[in-house]
């Protein structure tokens, strides 16, 4: 362990620089979002995920948000564990009657002022699985939806503009609930 | 104890079902069946059902063949292959939650995936009324002296799917896991039943959404053996590539994943560079990060773009680079080791039992790919080892992810060099008569099996089983004696899918 920290001392890091071509446009975003987030919230936005039935595909995207290429965290934003702690919860996949109790549980369980996103296709309207004997739908059948980001899955890049549009309506008087 | 050939002999053939034999079997068949799969001569490789037929995929392991046999249960009643067989035990509920068919002896009849909660009984047998309420869900007792239960789920504290895990403790040792599925059962064997095969080759892509390419390439080539048609090898080649991007996307992950399980966030950090890198070759190559609705049955959507040959060599050579200095970070790293060797062990016995394949069957001594047997194109013209070991435990898993990364980048090397101009689709048949296709291809997790009924042009039925089907019960194995805080540890290192499972 000595040998590995003195190596990590003297040489180089192994984490690459942030890709070129999207550099620009990450800084750019990281500034408007951490902006906007400390005017509103202080200095920090705290999501608690639901995965109401997803695929699983849109959890991959979120996970992205926190490796180094994005690095939400630098931006304010962060995962929580427990909806009590949260300021937002982002809720993906069609509903399930499965986890429609759940759903509902986590939302009564987040504390006022709260936000709900609702993010890939399925979150909007069920998607693909609307009309199954299985699925209620849309996040919005069963909880109040902020906003909705589109995708199947939405990239991680879209799902952080998706934040910050958020953060901009929240800016400009929009109620929260 | 009979071997698969007997049991296939011993049916009446069905017509039109390609390319492995199915047959009708009599009940005394299906009981001899059940005891080839308790005495370990046979395999089991999926169990489903229709409305009024079960069906039993099986594998013989001294042969390596397979088949299917079907019994009809006209009464609504067909003898448990649980009663004999455990990992047949999950299926049977489901079978009886789905269709309303019941598994006579069964060990167990309690609901699987129903709740309760979908205002139905049997929704694809005979839809029957259900009571307004969701009876509470028994769970299995443990008895002893200060033992204390642990819930924990539906929703978890990471960014993970649902599932409920209940824990009877010791202190701080398991001395059961129970789990309970079914949170993320969206009803798509039953959205798939009438669809047209587009819509159903949606929904297959979206069964698992880590797994897209490999389901949507086990639908397909089910279609294309039911109609009996031959990809042009453009598309077979470039099927494969995505197939090995996205076991490299996910095998990276999950070693990074795990390690930060045990407190190890740098692995975590370089690992999911790399999956970055992955990931975005694949949106250059293929227009989606995830490269999903690409594998169509016939071929492919769309061709590979111009630039993308060199935006995945690229992210080879990065990954070709890179995971080595991080190999040895793993294996140098005693606190990390620590938590992974001796942790989470899934004896040679019970893999072997059920069958398991991918990563947690291979790291316990199951020497399965369903690329090498029964093997499909183009791993018949690729060199490829499957690495297998018999420890059993997380490090084990770990390590045969490392293997794994190293030989897909060593396929994906392999088909960007074979890969020449051509046609990347046939156009599909709409057969006078029902036919019938089965497919086994290996996805990240392990084998995924495919079985659909054509009939003018539409999917009349099709069930797909996902890998975790036979992996889940062995993580309820492995905790057992382990302590609370390793659970995520070996839950991660199992990395069972909820969706692919749950359906």
């Amino acid at each position: 362990m000595r040998k590995l920290l003195l190596q990590s001392l003297f040489r180089q890091p192994l984490t690459e620089q942030a890709p070129r071509p999207d550099d620009a446009a990450i800084a750019e975003l990281a500034a408007t979002v951490g902006r906007t987030a400390r005017r509103r919230l202080g200095r920090s936005l705290s999501i608690r995920e639901v995965d109401a039935g997803s695929c699983n595909g849109c959890e991959l995207e979120i996970h992205a948000l926190s490796n180094p290429y994005y690095d939400v965290e630098r931006f304010g934003i962060r995962f929580v564990a427990s909806p009590r702690h949260a300021d937002v919860l982002l809720v993906t996949g069609p509903v399930t009657k499965n986890m429609r109790e759940a759903l509902e549980r986590t939302y009564n369980a987040t504390p006022d002022p709260k936000w709900v996103v609702a993010a890939g296709d399925c979150a909007r309207d069920g998607g693909c699985f609307a009309g199954s004997y299985a699925v209620v739908g849309g996040v919005s059948a069963i909880v109040p939806v902020d906003l909705h980001i589109p995708g199947c899955p939405p990239p991680p890049m879209t799902i952080l503009r998706g934040l910050l549009s958020l953060l901009e309506e929240v800016d400009s008087g929009g109620a929260a609930r | 104890m009979p071997a698969l050939i007997d049991l296939i002999r011993a049916g009446r053939r069905v017509e039109r079902h390609s390319p492995w034999p199915r047959v009708s079997v009599d009940s005394g068949t299906w009981r001899s069946a059940a005891g080839a799969l308790a005495d370990g001569s046979l395999s089991l490789l999926g169990l489903w059902g229709e409305p009024s037929r079960v069906h039993m995929a099986l594998l013989d392991n001294s042969t390596s063949n397979i088949g299917v046999i079907s019994l009809d249960c006209r009464d609504r009643r067909y003898a448990s292959v649980a009663a004999r067989h455990r990992p047949a035990l999950r299926p049977e509920r489901t079978i009886h939650d789905l269709f309303g068919l019941v598994a006579i002896e069964t060990p167990d009849s309690r609901p699987w995936l129903d709740h309760g909660r979908w205002q139905m009984l049997a929704p694809l047998g005979e839809r029957l009324d259900a009571a307004p309420d969701a009876a509470p869900y028994p769970f299995l007792s443990a008895e002893g002296d200060s033992l204390h239960q642990i819930p924990v789920g539906p929703v978890h504290a990471g960014i993970i799917e649902p599932g409920h895990f209940r824990f009877t403790a010791s202190g701080e040792t398991v001395v059961r896991l129970e789990q309970r599925l079914g949170y993320t059962h969206k009803g798509v064997e039953g959205l798939m039943a009438g669809s047209t095969v587009e819509q159903a080759a949606r929904l297959a892509g979206r069964v698992s959404g880590d797994s897209t390419v490999a389901y949507g390439l086990a639908f397909a080539q089910a279609v294309e053996a039911a109609q009996q048609i031959a990809v042009p090898p453009r598309a077979v080649l470039l099927r494969a590539l995505m197939a090995e991007l996205e076991r490299l996307a996910n095998h990276l992950g999950d070693i990074g994943a795990i390690c930060n399980d045990a407190s190890f966030a740098l692995m975590h950090a370089h690992c999911g560079v790399l999956r970055e890198q992955v990931l975005r070759a694949a949106d250059t190559a293929f227009g989606h990060r995830l490269m999903r609705d690409i594998v169509v049955p016939g071929g492919l959507a769309r061709d590979i773009a111009g630039d993308g040959p060199t935006a995945i060599r690229a992210a080879l050579e990065q990954i070709r680079r890179h995971f080595p200095s991080l190999v040895e970070l793993y294996d140098n790293t005693a606190s990390l080791q620590d938590r992974t060797v001796g942790t989470g062990i899934v004896t040679v016995a019970l893999a072997r039992q059920f069958a398991a394949g991918g990563y947690v069957g291979r790291a316990s001594g199951r020497t399965y790919d369903a690329r090498r047997s029964p093997g499909y194109h183009p791993y018949d013209g690729l060199r490829f080892d499957v690495p297998v070991l018999s420890d059993g435990d997380v490090n084990a898993r770990v390590w045969i992810r490392i293997r794994e990364v190293e030989q897909s980048l060593s396929l994906a090397g392999q088909i960007l060099d074979a890969l020449e101009a051509g046609p990347i689709k046939v156009p599909l048949q709409i057969a006078p008569e029902p036919c019938e296709g089965i497919a086994l291809v290996e996805g990240f997790r392990g084998d995924i099996l495919a079985w659909l009924r054509l009939s003018d042009g539409r999917i009349e039925r099709c069930h797909l089983r996902d890998p975790s089907w036979f992996q889940w019960p062995l993580l309820e194995a492995a905790i057992e004696g382990n302590i609370v805080a390793d659970f995520p540890l070996c839950n991660k290192s199992f990395n069972c899918s909820y969706s692919g499972h749950d359906l």
